[in-house]
């Protein structure tokens, strides 16, 4: 049994409802919801790549590329945002950030 | 069935088992652990998929940076892991739908549309470009051609979030005793020495009392 766009398109598309069932599950915690979107990043990219072999096109892999460089930044900022928030309120459980009355 | 499926079968099954731990796991620096496997496992997968830069960039920057970044904030900060697991299950089943929901809809499309196996001009024409020029190779030609100006863009962006991260973290230490040497150059005599008139005080004798004091303060 040879290897099929399928096959890589299921594993993305696993992993995408995995990571937003994680972010359902995890509603308090910020740190693992982080995690779940670094996860559904990944499947997003998993598609890219998948696509870029079987087209035979290289531009899915430069989009890649610049996915990974956003959520480098993405998750760099998030993380200094966590570290803030925790000096500022001694906590990162999202029930408790409610400044902003949202 | 050739080794390449089975490997993809190994990486796929040790990819979804550890993106399952990192959501259900009750310490957040096992999830960021489990992360690492993940993302591991998908580097593996894109090697398959004859993507080597990118699988080598993810092992380098995500493992390497990323991981590290999320681990370090996990032990810096002091997390009740009690409160934070407080209603854990209380959303799986909202969260259960929805990824079912997910995971049906989008294996409806998959199986329907990408099920045939590849056709066999762009799979030899996929083995050719793989063999004639790395895939490295191929990637840099494009980025710095076709693509140089979003790559600016991209290290513009890495910048700015360089910028924003140290700023939002950078805070000034109360006990600190640090003077700034441009002030300390450019103080003038008058910021350090007051002249103060002070009427004299007539004593019962006759002798004149000091008109005037110098005092001297310091300058912080």
């Amino acid at each position: 049994m040879l290897l099929t766009l399928g096959h890589f398109l299921s594993l993305g598309a696993m992993l995408f409802a995995l990571s937003v069932i994680g972010i359902f599950l995890n509603r308090k915690n910020l740190i693992v919801l982080l995690m779940a979107i670094e996860l559904m990043l990944l499947a997003v990219n998993m598609n890219f790549v998948a696509f870029s072999y079987y087209l035979n096109d290289m531009a899915g892999q430069v989009f890649v590329f610049f996915i990974l460089t956003v959520a480098a930044a993405e998750s760099a900022i998030g993380l200094a945002i966590l570290v803030l928030l925790f000096r500022n309120k001694s906590t990162i459980n999202v029930e408790d950030l409610n400044t902003l009355q949202g | 069935m050739d080794a390449k499926t089975g490997l993809f079968y190994i990486f796929a099954a040790v990819l979804l088992l550890a993106a399952f731990r990192v959501i259900t796991a009750r310490n957040p620096v096992h999830a960021a652990l489990f992360l690492v496997l993940a993302f591991f496992q998908a580097a593996a997968v894109w090697l398959l998929l004859k993507a080597e830069f990118l699988a080598i960039t993810l092992v380098l920057v995500y493992v390497g940076a990323v991981m590290v970044l999320f681990l370090f904030v996990v032990m810096m900060l002091d997390i009740n892991l009690d409160t934070i697991r407080k209603g854990f299950w209380r959303h799986f089943p909202l969260a259960g739908t929805v990824g079912a929901i997910i995971a049906l809809e989008m294996s409806y499309v998959l199986m329907g549309g990408f099920r045939e196996p590849p056709q066999a001009a762009s799979a030899s024409a996929a083995g050719n470009l793989a063999t004639q020029v790395s895939n490295t190779k191929e990637l840099g030609k494009l980025l710095y051609s076709q693509y140089i100006y979003p790559l600016e863009i991209a290290a513009v962006i890495l910048l700015v979030a360089m910028i924003a991260a140290i700023a939002l973290t950078l805070r000034e230490r109360k006990d600190s005793k640090r003077l700034n040497p441009s002030d300390q150059v450019r103080v003038k005599s008058q910021d350090r020495v007051r002249l103060v008139k002070i009427k004299p005080v007539l004593a019962t004798s006759s002798i004149p009392a000091v008109v005037n004091t110098v005092s001297v303060e310091g300058k912080k």
